[in-house]
């Protein structure tokens, strides 16, 4: 079997997986179902990119989403108490709606980009060379180093703004506040109070002479 | 041979599935969000097809940004959801409706 052909039935079984996980994700009664068939939709869409030669992304694409994203989603859907049945009421009665929005928008699409023309464009040589990552990261570390820089500073202001979200405040738990921890300066733990050693001995009440036990017969 | 339309075929069938999810799961934010993930991956796929075909480096280095805006969006998305959550007891997005917009 040459090449090409089994590259293309690599395109169309992972691609017609990533469709069919894509139908499940709408479609599926559970949320949790749903979040995994999403999973796999990333998993096989990563595997046509590699098909696309475009290693470093499919690689990022199944770090990033399904190892972190995806995760995270499947956290928040088992942490909320989702009632099922409220979730899916109106999915007839929107069904038709949306399957004909989407068949005609699909329609439209497909209209131009011309299936006639399929066979008209092959990718061609592969334009990173030996190497996909370096031919991204020289890219990424020159041309585009400000744009890099943003996003890691857009990464810092999603967590800051989730964990600030999230942060609730309850009421009645005690705490300890840090800061206040910190700065707290020795005088106002400890007080030293001044006084003599000694007092003078008209201040010391009289001695009491007691009787003494172990004389008596 | 895998050629150019293979790959935009597959996006738009992608984004397509994507937007009748958001139609007919007016209910759930939650299948909302992944199904605004699709349509970011449907895009993605676009873009690495024609940075190949042009051979272009600016095209995956976009997706590569796509990818980050992606994940902080839906970090920050999931947060506001659990806020939502915690304080109307539904994710029903007919319910949530207290903005009157």
């Amino acid at each position: 079997m040459n090449t090409d052909l089994l590259q293309l039935l690599c395109f169309y079984l992972f691609g017609g997986v990533a469709v069919i996980g894509a139908l499940m994700v709408i479609t599926l009664r559970n949320s949790v179902h749903a979040v995994l068939s999403l999973v796999l939709t990333f998993f096989s869409m990563a595997c046509v990119w590699l098909l696309a030669e475009a290693e470093f992304l499919a690689i990022a694409l199944v770090v990033v989403y399904v190892g972190a994203v995806m995760v995270l989603f499947l956290f928040v859907v088992m942490m909320l108490d989702i009632k099922q049945e409220v979730v899916r009421e109106g999915f007839i009665r929107y069904l038709p709606v949306g399957v004909v929005v989407a068949v005609v928008m699909l329609v439209e699409m497909l209209a131009m980009i011309g299936v006639r023309a399929m066979h008209a464009h092959t990718l061609g040589a592969n334009p990173a060379g030996a190497s996909n990552v370096a031919w991204l990261g020289k890219a990424l570390y020159t041309q585009f180093l400000l744009p890099f820089e943003i996003a890691a500073l857009i990464l810092t202001v999603g967590i800051v703004a989730a964990v600030a979200l999230t942060l609730r405040q309850r009421a009645g738990v005690r705490h300890q506040t840090a800061s206040q921890q910190v700065a707290v300066r020795a005088t106002d733990r400890v007080r030293v109070v001044k006084m003599a050693v000694e007092q003078p001995a008209s201040v010391l009440p009289a001695p009491v002479v007691e009787p003494t036990q172990e004389n008596a017969p | 041979m895998i050629t150019l339309s293979h790959y935009i075929v597959l996006g738009a069938i992608l984004f397509c599935i994507a937007v009748a999810g958001i139609f007919i799961n007016r209910k759930n934010v939650i299948v909302l969000l992944m199904a605004i993930e699709l349509m970011l991956l449907a895009v993605n796929t676009n873009f690495v097809a024609f940075s190949r075909f042009f051979g272009d480096v600016g095209g995956q280095v976009f997706v590569f940004f796509i990818l980050t805006v992606a994940a902080a969006e839906s970090a920050i998305g999931l947060a506001i959801l659990v806020l939502l959550f915690r304080n109307r007891s539904t994710i029903n997005v007919a319910e949530i409706d207290s903005m009157k917009g």
